[in-house]
């Protein structure tokens, strides 16, 4: 049963032509997962995956399909809340949480009709870019398994570029959805603050944080943004605003529309990533793109604020693992003692690293030279990026300064933060950015490159993002 | 005392009537069964997020308003980071520097007095959970339990100014306060139920003095008279150190209630970095003028004015202007039924007796029974045209509460009409006395006291509907005439 090389639409038109069945197509992909050394699983989901994959097989038959996507299965980061699903957030402190109630993501996933098959592998909580830092063990690229996925959202990559499943859902909170994205070779969206409900994402820092679709095209990407995307009652952060039909944005069109180049951006990167990139502005610009060289001058500061920001907001954020209620307790002599000794045993040494950090942040002493300086600095990387969205539709970026690298390569904490260098941005504007494949450099490791728009601007960044796709892989035929 | 000047500002605690919690749907409701009114959110799970009850910051604007402070159109929630087991966050969502309410201020009496204290601000925050200890304290318990039902009601913490001089004007300042803030119902303010709680800070400096001396924190203070016996203990310790030559660090006590002592709990450089930021899951609070305006509208007028309008307007005593006030039902009642029965005085001695005791043994308030304004006003009107007798009136009156009749009614009913016809009664009482020749002559030979006798066969025979004073009046008449 091959159906794991099938893409989202391809196994959506097979499913309405009833060639194959959503069992059919669940099985096959246990079966891949089953066969995978690459550990993108923390929990494989197989009753729960065949049971959904039946209701929606009886669906089909009864014609009462709940979306055009019933049927397909997917992947869910295991930082998001699945009731009844063990999520650990790869951390020791959550190795038996077992939460009583499911994310808006997964409401709005199940709703759709799509099967769960499982909860992907990640960095312990999200902190970290290479999932060298989950509790459960590293996941492999499966381009090349002597290096990292990327992360934090290595798992839900690594699933999808290894067709252990057809897409999953990431989360991002300074490229964790596109970093990985880029590393694995798939398309990796994380869209505007606020355009997908948070709830029941284990917060890393909430001003932060975003989920969204890691998938093997810019389509899928498009469908899995539809289906997760909206208001909610539940997250006072989420837009009210409507969700456009996505699909729609799928045309190869993109004439007049102003590409930003940052300088920033290019200068010291990386020949065979700028090359990569460069071709693929060539390739815009000849469909009829108009290409500026815009500035960012709060570039350099960008990974700093983020850290710092992310590091405050994080200490807070994960202070209630204290043994009281639920995951990992050990025990002290009073309730302080079990606090220390619950987490000093439950968390890992990054996160750890970034409580400390972000303690030592927050304190009375530091607040004003630090947490409320990098917000002063956010408002001006805001503005910066508002400055350049006056010009320009969409800023064209690397997702990453180097291609995926290898296990253990970077043990100094300041060398992995520099992997975020391009994403962060992102994260503290809330603009939308989406990375996908562009190539690859001399050892045939994926490069990507990354797309930002305006708020809101994801149907611009999705038809920017498919037209190059498609122009690329008419390329590659040619080539052929 | 002659020598310092005492210096008191308090912090209270307000827990608001919501229905609902403060960040989720959960009930408010009190007791229950441990842990049974929570949800993900109250209970900080993973993942979960807070969303802010309008009601609650409908019911923070309406205390503000109501101690006259001025509502921010903008404000934000911050975070409160400390670990405790009744926290489920480990963080308490609060406001920080940009709170909903500002600068107000209070009045309230003392001994005929009228003082204001100063208002600084009012803040929304969040309560915590409960811990219940398996011994009579934490320090001598093996275990404790959490109990988070109570985690997540929505409270107001309302911070005075340093305006308070002395410990029984701080008792007096809550006083009216918990009246105030029960008036216009945004809390039941129950102190044995925690919905009412307050800390205090308690300073001396020299008489003459303009600079504060070092304040001292007393928590644990479970009861208006614990307030004042903690302040008056702590006034006392504090003079005898300064008069030994002491000094007063800045700590918080708490207050050993039986005991009768405060004893240091925390020092300054114990206390806790609450970290504070701004609560990202949480965005700015904007409240458009319009809503406040709103609000203001539906403000009632508050005791102390409405009590002193009373005694103004309708001539009654501070005392009976004070039971008339004590809660807003009974003051609108008092003036409702006023409309049709402008006997201030009666309509007072009605509603604080017969009324309020009726209405305790009935568990109801006052928007619960039967009885109109109206009702009691046409009651009242019919006692005073001699219809009935005052003793029939709260007869009358405890029927329209179980019935909910209307008096008219019930005295048809009941046969209660008074036989006010003198000719009708002449006839009934030239009967009695000829039953009773012997009495009659020992009536006319002094025996003045016979004369309840007479009137009581009167009663007796006119099954109570004889007209008393008219019968008193024609009983003694005849007999005189008769000497």
């Amino acid at each position: 049963m091959g159906l794991s090389k099938y893409s989202v639409t391809q196994l959506q038109s097979k499913l309405e032509q009833q060639q194959i069945t959503s069992r059919e197509i669940v099985e096959s992909y246990l079966q891949k997962i089953e066969q995978s050394n690459n550990n993108a699983f923390i929990t494989v989901t197989a009753d729960l995956a065949l049971q959904m994959a039946d209701e929606s097989d009886q669906r089909r038959k009864e014609g009462r399909l709940l979306s055009s996507w019933d049927g397909i299965p997917i992947a869910i980061k295991d930082n998001i809340s699945t009731d009844g699903i063990k999520t650990t957030a790869a951390s020791k402190m959550l190795a038996d949480y077992i939460p009583p109630y499911d994310a808006t993501v997964v409401s709005k996933i199940k709703a759709a009709g799509l099967p769960i098959i499982g909860k992907t592998n990640m960095d312990e909580f999200g902190m970290g870019s290479s999932n060298e830092t989950s509790a459960f063990g590293r996941t492999l690229n499966p381009v090349d398994p002597t290096r990292v996925p990327g992360g934090s959202s290595g798992g839900s990559a690594a699933a999808v570029a290894g067709s252990e499943v057809p897409w999953s859902i990431g989360s991002d909170t300074g490229g964790s959805i596109r970093q990985p994205a880029a590393f694995c070779g798939v398309v990796g969206l994380k869209p505007t603050y606020g355009r997908v409900s948070r709830y029941g994402l284990f917060a890393y820092a909430p001003s932060l944080d975003h989920i969204g679709p890691i998938t093997k095209d810019v389509q899928s990407a498009a469908a899995l943004l539809q289906i997760i995307a909206g208001s909610d009652y539940y997250d006072a952060t989420v837009a009210k605003q409507p969700v456009p039909d996505y699909t729609q944005a799928l045309q190869v069109d993109v004439t007049n529309l102003k590409l930003g180049l940052a300088k920033e951006y290019f200068a010291g990167l990386n020949s065979e990533i700028k090359s990569a990139i460069m071709q693929a502005i060539n390739v815009l610009a000849s469909a009829g793109a108009e290409v500026t060289e815009i500035s960012l001058p709060m570039a350099d500061y960008v990974n700093d604020c983020c850290l710092l920001l992310s590091c405050a907001e994080a200490s807070s954020s994960l202070a209630r693992f204290d043994g009281v209620r639920y995951g990992l307790r050990v025990t002290g002599t009073d309730s302080v003692e079990m606090f220390k000794n619950t987490r000093a045993a439950g968390f890992g040494p990054e996160v750890k690293r970034r409580i400390l950090l972000g303690t030592h942040l927050l304190s009375a002493a530091n607040y004003q030279k630090y947490y409320a300086q990098a917000q002063k600095v956010r408002t001006l990387i805001i503005q910066d990026f508002a400055k350049a969205f006056a010009k320009v539709d969409v800023i064209v970026a690397p997702t990453t300064p180097t291609t995926a690298f290898e296990f253990g390569s970077k043990i100094d904490p300041q060398e992995m933060y520099k992997s975020d260098f391009y994403t962060m941005a992102a994260n503290l504007t809330g603009i939308p950015a989406i990375s996908l494949p562009c190539g690859t450099d001399t050892q045939n490791l994926p490069i990507g490159i990354q797309l930002m728009g305006k708020h809101f601007s994801e149907e611009t960044l999705l038809r920017t993002a498919y037209t190059l796709q498609e122009l690329n892989s008419k390329q590659v035929k040619n080539n052929d | 005392m002659t020598k310092y000047e005492t210096i008191i500002g308090l912090e209270v605690h307000v827990e608001l009537a919501t229905k609902s919690k403060i960040f989720c749907g959960c009930t408010t409701e009190f007791g229950g069964d441990p842990n049974t009114h929570c949800c993900p959110i109250c209970l900080g799970l993973p993942g979960s997020l807070p969303v802010v009850n309008q009601q609650a910051i409908e019911y923070a604007i309406k205390a503000g308003l109501a101690l006259n402070c001025s509502i921010a159109n903008y404000s934000k929630f911050d975070r409160k980071n400390y670990f405790y087991p009744d926290l489920t966050k480990a963080y308490q969502i609060s406001q920080y520097d940009q709170p909903l309410c500002l600068a107000g201020h209070m009045d309230y009496e003392l001994d005929g007095q009228t003082y204001s204290v100063r208002i600084n601000r009012i803040h929304v925050e969040e309560e915590a959970g409960k811990s219940v200890h398996s011994g009579d304290n934490i320090l001598g318990s093996e275990f404790s339990q959490m109990d988070y039902n109570r985690a997540g009601i929505p409270l107001i913490e309302i911070v005075t100014e340093p305006d308070i001089r002395m410990p029984a004007q701080a008792k007096a300042f809550l006083e009216q306060l918990k009246a105030n803030l029960e008036y216009i119902k945004v809390s039941d303010c129950k102190m044995e139920q925690g919905s009412l709680r307050c800390d205090a800070n308690i300073s001396l400096r020299p008489v003459g003095s303009t600079e504060f001396g070092t304040k001292v924190e007393i928590k644990n203070l479970n009861s208006f008279r614990a307030i004042e016996r903690a302040l008056e203990y702590e006034e006392q310790r504090q003079a005898e150190v300064y008069d030994q030559g002491g000094t007063i660090y800045q700590e918080t006590r708490t207050w050993d209630e039986k005991l009768g002592v405060t004893v240091t709990m925390r020092t300054k450089e114990e206390a806790d970095d609450y970290r504070y930021f701004p609560e990202p899951d949480l965005p700015p609070l904007i409240v458009e003028q319009s809503w406040i305006d709103e609000i203001k509208a539906t403000l009632p007028e508050l005791p102390l004015a409405r009590k002193n309008r009373f005694i103004e307007q309708y001539k009654l005593s501070d005392y009976e202007a004070s039971l008339l006030t004590a809660t807003q039902e009974l003051a609108d009642f008092f003036e409702a039924a006023y409309q049709s029965f402008p006997n201030a005085k009666e309509l007072s001695n009605w509603l604080t007796g017969e009324f309020a005791r009726l209405l305790n043994a009935s568990n109801l308030t006052i928007p619960e029974i039967p009885v109109q304004p109206g009702d009691l006003a046409e009651l009242l009107s019919i006692v005073k045209d001699g219809k009935i007798s005052g003793n029939q009136g709260r007869e009358v009156l405890g029927m329209m509460f179980d019935s909910g009749k209307k008096p008219a009614q019930i005295i048809k009913e009941q046969g209660f009409e008074q036989i006010s016809d003198t000719k009708e009664l002449e006839g009934v009482i030239d009967q009695i006395l000829s039953t009773y020749p012997d009495e009659v002559k020992r009536y006319q030979a002094g025996e003045d006291r016979l004369l309840g006798f007479f009137v009581g066969q009167v009663m007796k025979e006119t099954k109570g509907k004889a007209n008393p004073g008219l019968v008193n009046q024609i009983i003694r008449n005849k007999l005189l005439a008769d000497q």
